[in-house]
């Protein structure tokens, strides 16, 4: 009875399509649903589709331009934040602020200060750079506006796990003579490992799903090249009306996203071993 | 640790902080000036960093000229129902998973576990279709169902109701009490600070989901903010302070849930994050 609720919800909204997009892949089936069972054709047309894989190299571009380095800036900006005392809330809300706001916002700012004729950044620089309309700054970009964005979020991860090192190992350590920066590189970094693997892996999943940012700032342009996966998904469902190839299009990244967390997780967990 | 000396190191860094801080609060700064700007100060060289007096053209126009007090609404009903309703049935779910024996119980949790690992915009596709045939496309129930339906209430939920000492339930159960009631009486109460916590940050997530509104509505009247706001600046052409006075209105309730319940949404994104 208390689980009925909830479970007719999961069923209906995401167990049955998660079971459905499997079988519209193997349909030709249009955007209402229409369509017959055409075994692995869409598969065999998505292996030869070099659109498709243009979309994975551009995904693949964007997670190497962010994973990473949104990890990287979050340990960075923790960091920053901890040593803190009475500045610490205000600073920390700075950085976390942008986290809130509804993408659209984030990208909306973004286009104004990036604007090419009127925005602050060209007028600082007294360029005239139509940023996201050049095909190699469009992508850095884009990472940059979601690193700018999401940050926060892994700063505070960072920072729970930096409260969680124990004072007295940094004494121990300053006691055997270690300076500020020794104490950092093998009390800190190693203590703060398992939230780093954390982080990276959250970060991974979540950066394949690039969408919004791009449907938004760019439209996967200039040239198709911020066309990343669920964009292509989005237009051969949407524009294409072809929902069985958009299906398989679908499968392609949960395949995607599989492999590549399966392979991460084994790295990061040799890494923590040795 | 040892109590801090006064050094111009640490001095220089905290400095370097409060600048970085100004910079990355700085966009969001810009937005805000600009929407109380007129439209030829928006443009003008060199620009205006404190538009002062405020001038409100802009929002006044955009509230006139577009459904946007329309779309206000849909968003906030859509949000407080899929925070209310996400709340309540994964309250119900989580004790039912850390407390009662059924059958099917492991495989329960399992596919929760699955389904939050899957990436919601792989089932659009299926989901666009499910929902033409129920006729819930440019509907409330279209926007609403699918964010119910997220497992990472449930998860986090049942976390923390397995730690409550299992006596209680006992002792409640010989006093003739009901699941439901204990429920209510024992289990809300003591975890009141995360079902708090995970509900800011769930009413967050739908009031910004930008992708599924997108995808199940596409007449004007039933848009939600983040999708419609972008739908009025693509007609506004050159005309920054509109499109910064959108983007103002958009933020002011993720914004303000976010300044005034900041311990909550940290609480809530560390669970979410599955650190507690």
């Amino acid at each position: 009875m208390l689980i009925a609720p909830f479970v007719i919800f999961y069923v209906l909204f995401l167990v049955y399509p998660a079971l459905q997009v499997v079988y519209l892949s193997l349909t030709n089936s249009d955007i209402a649903g229409q369509g017959r069972l055409v075994g692995l054709a869409n598969y065999q047309e998505l292996i030869s589709d070099q659109d498709f894989w243009a979309a994975v190299a551009h995904t693949v571009y964007f997670v190497v331009l962010t994973v990473v380095p949104n990890t990287a800036v979050g340990f960075f900006l923790a960091l920053l934040v901890t040593r803190l005392k009475r500045l610490r809330l205000p600073i920390l809300s700075a950085f976390f602020l942008p986290y809130v706001l509804p993408v659209s916002v984030v990208t909306t700012t973004a286009l104004w200060i990036l604007d090419a004729n009127f925005g602050i950044v060209n007028n600082l620089l007294g360029t005239n750079t139509a940023w996201f309309g050049d095909a190699s700054w469009a992508m850095p970009f884009v990472a940059m506006v979601t690193i700018w964005w999401t940050v926060g979020f892994n700063m505070l991860l960072f920072i729970a796990g930096l409260q969680n090192v124990p004072a007295e190992y940094y004494e121990a350590a300053a006691l055997d003579g270690a300076n500020g920066f020794q104490r950092f590189l093998f009390v800190t970094c190693p203590l703060i490992w398992p939230v780093t693997s954390l982080v990276l892996i959250l970060q991974l999943i979540l950066q394949f799903k690039i969408f919004d940012q791009v449907y938004l700032l760019t439209f996967g342009g200039p040239s198709n090249s911020t066309t990343v996966v669920l964009l292509y998904m989005y237009r051969e469902a949407f524009q294409q009306n072809r929902g069985g190839y958009a299906s398989a299009v679908a499968m392609a990244l949960v395949i995607i996203i599989v492999i590549v967390s399966v392979v991460q997780s084994r790295l990061l967990r040799i890494k923590r071993v040795t | 640790m040892k109590t801090e000396k006064f050094s111009i190191l640490g001095l220089i860094c905290t400095v370097f902080t409060v600048i970085l801080a100004i910079a990355w609060l700085f966009p969001v700064y810009w937005m805000a000036a600009t929407s109380v700007k007129s439209e030829t100060d928006t443009i003008v060289n060199p620009p205006i960093l404190f538009p002062w007096p405020p001038n409100f053209d802009a929002f006044v126009y955009v509230i006139q000229n577009s459904p946007f007090f329309r779309w206000y609404l849909n968003t906030v009903i859509t949000s407080v129902s899929v925070t209310v309703l996400c709340i309540l049935f994964s309250l119900m779910c989580a004790y039912a998973l850390s407390r009662l024996e059924f059958r099917g119980r492991q495989l329960l949790y399992v596919a929760l576990l699955v389904g939050f690992m899957l990436p919601f915009a792989t089932m659009a596709v299926p989901l666009f279709m499910f929902m033409t045939r129920l006729n819930f496309v440019n509907s409330f129930q279209g926007l609403i169902a699918p964010q119910v339906a997220t497992p990472l209430a449930v998860i986090v939920f049942k976390q923390f109701f397995d730690e409550v000492p299992r006596d209680f339930r006992d002792a409640a159960l010989i006093d003739g009490a009901n699941d439901f009631k204990i429920l209510f009486k024992i289990y809300l109460p003591l975890n009141w600070s995360i079902i708090w916590a995970m509900s800011i940050i769930i009413f967050i997530g739908a009031w910004n989901n930008f992708f599924w509104p997108l995808i199940v509505t596409n007449s004007t009247p039933m848009l939600t903010v983040p999708v419609g706001m972008t739908q009025v600046q693509s007609a506004y052409g050159v005309a920054f302070a509109k499109i910064c006075a959108t983007g103002v209105l958009a933020s002011i309730p993720t914004a303000a849930a976010y300044l005034f319940f900041q311990k909550k949404v940290t609480q809530g994104v560390m669970a979410a994050a599955g650190l507690k």
